[in-house]
């Protein structure tokens, strides 16, 4: 039984990231003057149609953090566009061209939810007060209505009965029940896009699955898309309909997700694929090596970016592979 | 409404909760509970005093620990003592005036000639059953001024502290939360006044101004928000600033000035607190030392009794007259070392990593 | 083969401030010499604190109550602190979750194994010392050059392989795993994996490899033991377990996995969180979670207990007639 495939996915783009790049600049040193610079992002395109859920996959250090940071405007982008769809107005914008209400239309649409449990929530505040902190800071409703919002979300992650909570602080909840209250802050203002920055990755086994569960139902209920970030390949292909893998700052393979765990191309998407641990005894694991400083040469080498499409929706990067894989 | 009065009632069990949790705690540090049994016993005599004076039990003509005076008198033989050792009656030269004796040659307020009988004031009084811990050389009781001098105190320790404690704790989340130029000032302000040598620097405002008690503490509190606390704050909040539900306010839209004072102000206030119980120890200790150099324009303090003992010269006659010096001397040592031993104690509750279990 | 270790109805509880927590109850396990023996529960559930009492190393507030632990034919519960230096290392060794980040950054890593080395075998030379280390880090995949850097200038992944170098630096027989590779991504959780196994099949090693990931579980080990609640409540041999597990719990764990393999199915989640262990637990500790408990279950004077359910495996009694397909 596939659970999101019944999930309804426009034709619509939502957000178009075209060429994206973060370069960061590091000193070399305290008594040298040259700075390096490192390309965290280094050009990269994915479009998420509205209702789809894009997971982001790729080892610590690739950029996918960095990605989300600079689409969620926390750090300013190197160069490159995020163009926005404004229900408002009904066509896509960029979002170096909107004015400040256009700002805010996206800031009100666009949240994301925090891999830490235990650090995206402030200690001193009461959970009412954190859930309905986007509500005061575009002042929505008033202090009634706000709090019947939060009473109405707390049921919706099934933190109920939601009196028990309101009044409590983060540290008298268990790390699951912080989860939620992330989810619930992040669902209040019904937004269009939410980033998730590997929010499962520090839960329990058992939590994990209700948490994501959770965030599919939620998806469904109020169609919202997901930017999922995560290492985990299993935990991508259960949450996403579509997979990007990232290597050193840049997507190397983006499919539908089955068709990529199915159908690898780019020798780094089946080392990732080759690395994941599978829950049966008697299946044996067989490694697919790759030379990663190579790779990295291969790929520094040839700048174009293009990326070829093998149909399914099937995107591939298209640098010279030397007998690696497939030429065109 | 019903769920509405359901959930302020467990908001109330809650904080309940954390406070008995937290009080737990502080009650496991051991040296925390004598500083906190220690300050309570000197915030009762400060608040002592004022009651007695208004019921009455205590009058003001005489327990007045400024103007107060009380009539002490004692028959006293006038004698002549010898030039030269031994006498007859004498055996050193310490040994005269001998009991209830009175040097004729010390006696310029009185007349009276060798043999005769004289009543004469018996001040500095050692403790007697009115005056529990004696009275000072000028008839005032030594008692009812420890209570005035804790008063002084604790006003100027808390009120110092706390404007300390308020300077530094905005300087230093600003400095964090900017960055950039304005932190480089600030850290350069700080710096240099961690550079002056706070005591020479009160001699020489206490030359040009008459120093009051709350203009010290304005002056304490002022050197000490802008000094080294400003770092240590500065510090905590560059941790809080990078926090998740930091960003994530930011992601919503939140404006600067709000994120500074409702996330980052709060999650800094835990440790200012424990600095202002630090700094209130170091605030009671300057004013001793400046008002037993004399330098501030004050009533009474217990800087103040002390210094009294020693321009009169009681201070260098041994313990023959402790009653002027101990008392006051220890109250500084052990209010001082009490709230020292509070902050040891809250830094238990607040700082997880010293907690034993 | 022979149990290398024996650990007979061990109880430990941790006393706190709001009171006793029964962190591990009754607990019974052998581990035979060159077998790999897997601990998987939920973070709380006792399997760290296990790991501490074999190596008596459990915190200041946790006390032992009751049970033994006979390592290679000692008892370890009661041993002086002397004799149980001698234990740690050279008999048992641990790689804690995280352990990478315990390396003192000042010293190289060489000299940090090689001080190990001489504090627990004098006799041996420093040359002796350094083609020892060269041989262990060529066996976890380090080049040997490595010994030579600061703890700084290694990859988390490095680091975490020079930490199983320093664990089988003293020859022990039996390592303890604790989740040696939460903190790291696949990538380099495959590549410690691998090199844990190689270097357990090529010295004839016995393994303690504890984990709340059911799937690395399924690679590494050859038997193993799912805790819940400070008890375990199944244990049996891994492909017996995975096959067809009899507890509820187990169940419920190898239904909430994601996996890559096979066809994508509805994942069942398990319901509310793992209990307190403050609150004194009468009867199954699993029922509240149960997806389909008996009325046996719910009564509060069930008595707890492992019976026999397959060759060397074992459920507990309450839960292994839960499941009945």
């Amino acid at each position: 039984m596939l659970t999101n495939a019944v999930r309804v996915v426009s034709v619509n783009n939502l957000i178009e990231v075209r060429n994206l790049v973060k370069h960061f600049e590091v000193s070399g040193g305290l008594f040298s003057r040259n700075k390096r610079i490192i390309k965290a992002v280094d050009g990269i395109d994915f479009e998420i149609k509205a209702g789809e859920s894009l997971g982001l996959v790729g080892q610590s250090g690739c950029g996918k953090t960095t990605t989300a940071r600079s689409l969620c405007l926390l750090d300013p982008k190197t160069s490159g566009d995020v163009n926005f769809y404004n229900s408002e107005s009904q066509k896509m914008e960029s979002i170096d061209e909107i004015d400040d209400e256009g700002l805010r239309q996206f800031r009100r649409n666009m949240q994301m939810i925090f891999q830490d449990p235990y650090e995206s929530l402030n200690p001193r505040w009461t959970l009412k007060d954190i859930i309905k902190e986007p509500l005061d800071i575009h002042n929505i409703g008033d202090l009634k209505d706000r709090e019947e919002a939060v009473i109405e979300i707390l049921k919706t992650v099934g933190l109920t009965p939601p009196q028990n909570y309101l009044s409590r602080y983060p540290h008298e909840i268990s790390g699951g029940q912080r989860q939620r209250v992330s989810i619930a802050r992040t669902l209040i203002m019904k937004p269009k896009f939410v980033i998730c920055d590997e929010p499962t990755s520090m839960l329990d086994v058992s939590i994990r699955i209700s948490i994501m569960d959770l965030m599919l139902n939620l998806a469904k209920e109020l169609n919202v898309s997901y930017l999922y970030i995560t290492h985990d390949l299993a935990v991508a292909r259960y949450m996403c309909n579509r997979i990007a893998v990232m290597f050193n700052g840049k997507i190397v393979e983006i499919a539908e997700s089955e068709e990529l765990l199915q159908n690898p191309i780019h020798p780094y998407t089946k080392r990732l694929i080759s690395s994941i641990p599978i829950p049966d005894p008697n299946y044996k694991r067989e490694r697919y090596e790759v030379n990663y400083d190579e790779l990295d040469k291969i790929i520094s080498n040839n700048p174009d970016k293009k990326m070829i499409d093998i149909g399914n929706g099937h995107f591939v990067a298209s640098h010279d592979t030397k007998g690696f894989f497939i030429e065109t | 409404m019903d769920n509405l009065k359901n959930e302020k009632e467990i908001a109330k069990s809650l904080r309940r909760k954390a406070i008995s949790k937290n009080w737990k705690l502080f009650k496991q540090s051991r040296l925390g509970m004598v500083g906190l049994i220690i300050v309570f016993f000197f915030f009762i005599l400060s608040i002592l005093q004022p009651i007695l004076f208004l019921t009455g039990i205590w009058d003001q003509g005489t327990y007045n620990p400024v103007v107060g005076y009380v009539d002490q008198t004692q028959d006293f033989l006038v004698v002549e003592c010898p030039k030269e050792f031994p006498t007859e009656k004498y055996e050193k030269r310490t040994d005269c005036p001998g009991r209830n004796e009175v040097n004729i040659k010390t006696l310029f307020y009185s007349d009276g000639e060798v043999g005769e009988t004289i009543q004469l004031n018996l001040q500095p009084a050692p403790p007697s059953r009115d005056h529990i811990l004696g009275t000072d050389s000028l008839g005032r009781d030594v008692f009812s001024q420890i209570m005035e001098g804790s008063q002084v105190a604790f006003l100027l320790g808390i009120l110092s502290a706390t404007l300390g404690v308020g300077i530094s704790t905005l300087l230093g989340t600003i400095a964090a939360f900017f960055g950039g130029r304005v932190d480089a000032y600030l850290m350069r302000q700080s710096d240099l006044v961690l550079m002056l040598p706070t005591l020479p620097l009160l001699f020489i405002i206490s030359a040009f101004a008459e120093l009051k008690i709350w203009h010290l503490a304005v002056v304490l509190g002022t050197i000490g928000g802008l000094g080294g606390s400003v770092i240590t704050i500065k510090s905590q909040a560059l941790q809080v600033k990078v926090k998740p539900f930091v960003d994530s306010a930011r992601i919503t839209g939140g404006s600067n000035m709000k994120i500074l004072f409702s996330h980052v102000l709060p999650n800094v206030a835990p440790l200012a607190l424990l600095f202002m119980v630090f700094s209130v120890t170091g605030a009671i200790a300057s004013e001793s030392v400046l008002s037993f150099l004399g330098l501030l324009n004050i009533e009474m303090s217990w800087g103040l009794m002390i210094y009294l003992a020693q321009v009169e010269g009681y201070i260098f006659s041994g313990l023959k007259f402790w009653w002027l010096i101990l008392p006051a001397g220890l109250s500084v040592t052990f209010l001082t070392g009490g709230f020292y031993l509070v902050g040891r104690g809250l830094d238990e509750v607040f700082n997880p990593r010293l907690r034993k279990r | 083969m022979s149990n290398i270790l024996e650990v007979k109805n061990l109880t430990m509880h941790y006393e706190t401030l709001d009171g006793d927590v029964d962190a591990v109850k009754d607990i019974t396990f052998n581990v035979k010499a060159g077998e790999s023996f897997g601990i998987v529960g939920e973070s709380g559930c006792g399997k760290t604190s296990v790991a501490m009492c074999l190596l008596q190393l459990q915190a200041e507030n946790g006390k032992i109550s009751n049970g033994s632990i006979l390592f290679d034919g000692q008892e370890l519960v009661g041993m002086s602190e002397n004799d149980l230096r001698k234990v740690r290392w050279d008999g048992i060794s641990i790689v804690f979750q995280g352990a990478m980040n315990a390396w003192n950054p000042v010293v190289k890593v060489g000299e940090q194994i090689r001080e190990a080395m001489r504090e627990h075998n004098p006799k041996s030379t420093k040359s002796q010392n350094t083609e020892k280390i060269n041989e262990l880090f060529n066996m976890v995949g380090l080049d040997s050059s490595a010994s030579e850097r600061f703890p700084h200038e290694l990859s988390g992944g490095m680091k975490q392989r020079a930490i199983i170098a320093l664990a089988l630096s003293c020859d022990p027989k039996l390592i303890i795993a604790d989740e040696p590779t939460t903190a790291l991504d696949v990538v380099i959780q495959d590549q410690i994996l691998t090199e844990i196994k190689n270097v357990q099949e090529l010295l004839g090693l016995s393994l303690i490899y504890i984990s709340h990931d059911i799937a690395v579980i399924a690679e590494m080990t050859d038997k193993i033991a799912v805790m819940y609640a400070g008890s375990i409540v199944e244990i049996g041999p891994t492909e017996e377990v995975f096959k067809s597990p009899k507890h509820s719990y187990t169940r419920s764990l190898l239904d909430s996995t994601p996996s890559i393999m096979g066809e994508k199915k509805k994942l069942r989640s398990l319901e509310g969180e793992p209990p307190s262990l403050i609150n004194k637990i009468d009867g199954c500790s699993f029922s509240p979670r149960c997806p389909s408990p008996s009325n046996e279950c719910k009564n509060q004077s069930i008595e707890m207990g492992l019976i026999k359910v397959g060759i060397d495996h074992y459920a507990d009694k309450c839960c292994s007639g839960c499941i009945s397909e």
